[in-house]
Order: C-alpha cells, then sequence, then structure tokens
C-alpha cells in the first residue's frame, strides 16, 4: 500500500520538495476529476489531496466553497469520491490523501469510514475542523488501520500546541501558511519562513505548507524557506473549472508541470 | 446596587473539554483553537470579577432597562381555561429589553469581554436581526467597529433590522452562499474570524459554536431564569409548574431554563420550528426530528442528509431557520430533562395574532411558536397550572412578514 510518510521519504533521499495538488472531487464531473488525478500523477504530483464536497466547509475560502457547492448540486457523495479512488489509484503511483470535513466521517461512523477510505486506496486523511483535542477519536483507529491522519497547524499556534500536533500527525504536518481560510493571495505571508523553522526545529517530520500558494514563484519561496512540500488548491481548482473539461485538464497539466519545475 | 457574580458553571456541565455529555466540544480550524482558548481564560477571569459584573449590572439595569417584568396573563390564562383545568400563564418580558429581544444580555456582556480582551473589531451572525442590532447597539454604545453577517434571504425578510443596524453605524455583509440564511452567515462569520482573530472578536449570538461559547451565551442569559424565580417568589411564593420558550440554537430558553434545571417540579418545554410542517420536510425541527453531527464547533442535534450533509432548514420565522441547535439542548434532551416539541408556520402566526389580540403584546415570531404550544399542551392538562413564558422578542420586526402570510385575511 501506497504511504505518504514513505513517499516523503523517498523525496528527501533525493533532496526533492514534494508538489501536492488539491482538487475538489465530482467538479465539474466525477469522470473529469478521475482524468484530472491522472494528469496531475503525471506532470508532477508527487502526492495529491482530493477534496470530499461538503455542505458547510468552513476553512475554505470562496473558489473550493463554489466548487463543493457545484459538485453537491450534482449529487456528488462521498461514495462517488471513494469510487473514483478506487478506479484510479491502482493506475497512479502517487499516494491520495482525502480531504474532509468531519461531519460526514462522524455519520458514517469512524470505523465503517476507515475501512471504506482503506478500501478505496486512500493513503491519508485531513480533517480541517478536527483540531488535536478532538482529533484522538480518529488517529488511534486510522493509526491501527494505516490510514496516515495528518494535522494542521497554524500561525496562531502556540509553541506547546505546535509540539503537540507534531507528535500525533502523520505522513506530515501540514503547516497553514495564513491566519485565513484556503485561496488564492498574491504573496506568502513572511512569517511563514519563522514558522518553518521552528517547526523544524521542533520535529523530524515533512512539514508541508499549503493555504494561499498560488503560483510556481510561491511555491519555489517556500521551498527555499525550508518546506518539504507545497500545497496548491484554489489556483488548480480554479483553472479545472475554467471553460471545457479539456482546457480545463490541459490547464492544470501545464500549471502542475511549471509548479512541480519551480521546485526542483 | 450590590453586583451578582455571574453564577459559576454547574457542577456537571461543561466539562472542560466544553462537553455536555457526548455534545459540545470545539470543532473548528486549528487557526481558532488559541482564539478560543483565550476567550475561555477572558471569560473565567472576568465573570466573577467584581469591577466586570459591576459594570455589566449597572448597564444590565439602566441601558437594558432591566428586571424586567414578569406579567400575568390574565385574558390568556382565561382563554385556556376549562372546568377542569385553570392555568396562569405569565410572561418574562424579555420584549421589553432595550432593542426588543433578549439578545442584549449576552451581547452587552461579550463586548464588555472584548473590550477587556483589547479586541476593537466586533463580528457577528443574525438571522432574524434581533442579535445583529444587540451587537451594532452595544458596538455604537461602546465605539467598537461593527460588522454583521446576514443571509440575503434573511435581509429581504427582514429589512427593517437591516437598516435599524446600519443606523446603529455597522456594517451589514450579505452572505449568498446556501439559501443566504442563519447557517450560512454563521459559517461565514467563522471564516472572518479564522482570518481576523487577533484584531477581533466574534459574538456569538447563541448557545451554539463552539466552547465556550455555549457555556458563556447560556450565563450571560441566566439573569432571565434568575430574575424568573425570585418574581415567582414574590408573586406567590413559589415555582412555575411549567417553562416554555422557542428554541432555534436556543439561547432565550437556555436564559430562562438553567436556573431550574436542578428543580426536578419545574417541567421544561423548548418549542422548534415545524415550518411548512415535519412531513413536507421544510422545516427547522432539529432536536424533535434531526440526529446527533457537527455543526458550527459543536456536536449537537442538526438537520443533515444520508451522507451527513447539512440540510437547509425552512421557518417563516428567520430567527429559528437553523439546522442546528445548542449542545446543551441535546444533552437536556437526552437526559430527559427538558421536552421539546414542534409548531409550524401556522400554528405560530395563529399564536401570534392570539397574544396580541388577548394581551395587546405582539411578539416575535420566534417567540410566537413557544405559545403555539398552549393549543397542545393545555389539552393534557388538568388542574391549576403556573406557565413561565420566554416572551423573548417583540414582533415589530414581523409585522411585513405576517401581513405577507395573511394577504387579506387580516
Amino acid at each position: 500500500m501506497k504511504s505518504v510518510a514513505r513517499r516523503f521519504q523517498q523525496l528527501k533521499e533525493n533532496s526533492q520538495c514534494a508538489l501536492i495538488p488539491f482538487i475538489t472531487a465530482g467538479d465539474p464531473d466525477l469522470e473529469t476529476t478521475a482524468k484530472a488525478l491522472e494528469v496531475l500523477a503525471q506532470n508532477g504530483a508527487d502526492m495529491i489531496e482530493l477534496g470530499v464536497p461538503y455542505s458547510d466547509p468552513l476553512a475554505d475560502g470562496p473558489t473550493i466553497q463554489a466548487a463543493a457547492t457545484r459538485a453537491l448540486a450534482k449529487n456528488v457523495q462521498l461514495d462517488d469520491v471513494l469510487a473514483v479512488v478506487k478506479q484510479v489509484a491502482p493506475k497512479i503511483e502517487v499516494p491520495i490523501i482525502l480531504f474532509t470535513y468531519y461531519n460526514p466521517i462522524y455519520y458514517r461512523g469512524i470505523e465503517s469510514f476507515l475501512q471504506q477510505v482503506k478500501d478505496a486506496g486512500v493513503s491519508g486523511l485531513v480533517v480541517p475542523d478536527l483540531p488535536l483535542e478532538e482529533a484522538e477519536i480518529l488517529l488511534e483507529p486510522a493509526q491501527k488501520m494505516g490510514i496516515e491522519v495528518t494535522l494542521l497547524v497554524a500561525p496562531t499556534s502556540s509553541p506547546e500546541r505546535i509540539k503537540a500536533i507534531a507528535t500525533q500527525s502523520q505522513g506530515f504536518i501540514y503547516l497553514v501558511s495564513v491566519t485565513g481560510v484556503t485561496g488564492v493571495r498574491s504573496q506568502m505571508a513572511a512569517n511563514v519562513k519563522d514558522l518553518l523553522a521552528d517547526l523544524h526545529n521542533t520535529t523530524d517530520k515533512p512539514i508541508g505548507v499549503g493555504f494561499g500558494i498560488s503560483s510556481p514563484e510561491q511555491a519555489k519561496q517556500v521551498k527555499d524557506w525550508g518546506a518539504d512540500a507545497a500545497i496548491v488548491g484554489s489556483a488548480i481548482v480554479e483553472r479545472l473549472a475554467n471553460g471545457t473539461t479539456e482546457s480545463g485538464l490541459k490547464a492544470i497539466a501545464e500549471f502542475c508541470s511549471s509548479l512541480k519545475q519551480a521546485i526542483s | 446596587m450590590t453586583a451578582t457574580p455571574i453564577k459559576n458553571t454547574s457542577t456537571s456541565v461543561p466539562d472542560k473539554l466544553g462537553r455536555f455529555g457526548p455534545y459540545g466540544g470545539k470543532y473548528v480550524p486549528e487557526t481558532l483553537m488559541p482564539a478560543l482558548a483565550e476567550l475561555e481564560a477572558a471569560y473565567n477571569k472576568y465573570k466573577n470579577d467584581p469591577e466586570f459584573t459591576q459594570e455589566l449590572q449597572g448597564l444590565l439595569k439602566d441601558y437594558v432597562g432591566r428586571a424586567n417584568p414578569l406579567y400575568f396573563a390574565e385574558r390568556l390564562s382565561q382563554h385556556y381555561t376549562r372546568p377542569d383545568f385553570t392555568p396562569e400563564i405569565y410572561l418574562k418580558r424579555e420584549d421589553l429589553n432595550h432593542t426588543g429581544a433578549h439578545k442584549i444580555n449576552n451581547a452587552l456582556a461579550q463586548a464588555l469581554l472584548a473590550i477587556r480582551m483589547g479586541k476593537k473589531r466586533i463580528i457577528a451572525e443574525t438571522g432574524a436581526g434581533q442579535h445583529g442590532v444587540a451587537t451594532a447597539t452595544v458596538c455604537a454604545r461602546f465605539g467598537l467597529e461593527c460588522i454583521i453577517y446576514m443571509g440575503v434571504e434573511d435581509m429581504e425578510r427582514q429589512k427593517l433590522n437591516v437598516f435599524r443596524m446600519r443606523l446603529l453605524g455597522a456594517t451589514v455583509e450579505p452572505v449568498s452562499a446556501g439559501t443566504g440564511t442563519l447557517k450560512d452567515a454563521t459559517s461565514q462569520a467563522i471564516r472572518d474570524w479564522v482570518t481576523n482573530v487577533e484584531s477581533t472578536h466574534y459574538i456569538l449570538g447563541s448557545v451554539a459554536g463552539p466552547h465556550p461559547y455555549p457555556m458563556m451565551v447560556r450565563d450571560f442569559h441566566a439573569v432571565i431564569g434568575r430574575e424568573t424565580r425570585q418574581q415567582c417568589e414574590e408573586k406567590w411564593g413559589g415555582l412555575p409548574d411549567i417553562l416554555i420558550a422557542c428554541v432555534g440554537g436556543g439561547s432565550n430558553a437556555m436564559g430562562l431554563f438553567y436556573e431550574f434545571i436542578p428543580e426536578s417540579s419545574v417541567r421544561m418545554i423548548g418549542v422548534e420550528a415545524a415550518g411548512e410542517s415535519v412531513a413536507s420536510g421544510k422545516h427547522a425541527a432539529t432536536l424533535t426530528e434531526g440526529s446527533p453531527g457537527i455543526l458550527h464547533g459543536a456536536m449537537s442535534y442538526l438537520l443533515q442528509d444520508n451522507q451527513g450533509q447539512i440540510i437547509e432548514a425552512h421557518s417563516i420565522s428567520a430567527g429559528l431557520d437553523y439546522p442546528g441547535v445548542g449542545p446543551e439542548h441535546s444533552y437536556l434532551k437526552d437526559t430527559q430533562r427538558a421536552e421539546y416539541y414542534a409548531v409550524t408556520d401556522l400554528e405560530a402566526i395563529a399564536a401570534l395574532r392570539l397574544l396580541s389580540e388577548q394581551e395587546g403584546i405582539i411578539p416575535a415570531l420566534e417567540t410566537a411558536h413557544a405559545f403555539a404550544y398552549l393549543e397542545k399542551l393545555c389539552p393534557q392538562l388538568t388542574g391549576n397550572h403556573r406557565i413561565v413564558f420566554n416572551c423573548s422578542g417583540r414582533g415589530d420586526k414581523d409585522v411585513e412578514t405576517v401581513a405577507k402570510y395573511l394577504g387579506d385575511k387580516l
């Protein structure tokens, strides 16, 4: 089975910074999602974050909110998303990380949810509304099942919290680069550099930076600041949603390559 | 006057993690966790601080107009009297507060807390606009910047309150996501807080959201129940038999109930909005029809589909049009300490008319839901019962909605 941690290990051995693109499943449709996963894998993605559309995405800005709303309007549900993963995962080498809010997990039941995502071929989970204090209930069974649950660190997190989160986080540590929601930003906040340095002093685990990276220049910047991965969401979702399916897939292929090139 | 310290939270709930049994908690992005801890620390520091409580008590008296009366509704009581049943119906007149609803109790207290925390920018969500107006009011009073998130649908339903907020100097931010109601306004307020957390305090308007809000907002409204107990004592030297309040997020109900939770002889009834009808699916009957899940930072009963996606609520009353409910209500339901029922738009309108005609009091549409339950409750009772309602808000803001609903029938 593919593993996020092992993937990071391989990249580290080659002194590579990982590229983790994000797309919202089911936007514009599930067929495109399947194709997009392959396209991203062929164009430099080292791992892919796949967003499960949710009715109340608290941590997301307008771009990903709108993508989720469009997918839900087409009645795209967790089972559909997992079916796509099951279909595509064997064809690509890169691990798939599922990005989902907690309520759909809770509703399904943690054990059965984990079993189903594992059966589909998902490697890791990011649950943006499950902070450390609430995550225990998911972390333990996930670990038993071999699903890596990555926790988030924010610019507002205290050193004590960062330490506790870093200890519990699996696969890597997701550093939220802004106090804010997901979305394209013109500049990386300068304090990301210090946050990365602090985190590296706290933990040996890889650190991925996300929320707001939208250009090859910004990706290179976080790499130069010491990030082990650059996570790019809204900028990809936006490109995929514009124009026809074909032009969208072409656009994300080119964009993904340019991001990878910038951090290689 | 002497300052009464805000009562310590009950011994059992919430626990240190903000849990009422399985409900509550803090299901929020990591960015907000330090802010919630800071808020909890500030609340714990100031809730018994003599200077804070004295300022709050003084303003509750002179600015809000507390204590408000416990009014005996003589004609309404007569209306429901039968040979074998003599109700005595009392109204706790929160509608007589400054700004016309209970909401200001909490908005005022949180503003005082925000000032002490050094936060000069205030955000809030609003459904019916009563919490928005209360927040805009206290922000004007203390010279704080004020941004109110409100669904576009609610802005249309509650034009008068939108104008009131703007008159008070607040910025009203329309939220068009989802169906443009309270749920979406709350999500947008949380996103704003995530983004501006260092400069901003979020005055959450109900006993919902992540810990410590359900506890803190309850405590700030508990003055309703404390005054009620004292007024009952003065009027008949005892406790009420039944408490009734409407429940959307549940702040006015918690405010009335909290004082009486240990009094097992007191029956507590929360009334939700059944919208067009429970069977139609167009309702906001979260506790009576929903199931546990996570919304806006807390685990509680909510309206969701078979995939765990939140379902839009429906109610003629913008303040009850919410698919979630405060976690302590979920706890009171499961422990059977309180009962929850739902009444339809139609029943609420009929109750609004009845109270207007019998008592000369036009209640808010939210509040009318509580009164509507009398139609179901009274036939089940015999003997003498003292029933206390939380008359949580006045109906001026709803006159247009009611006129539209009734068409030419009035």
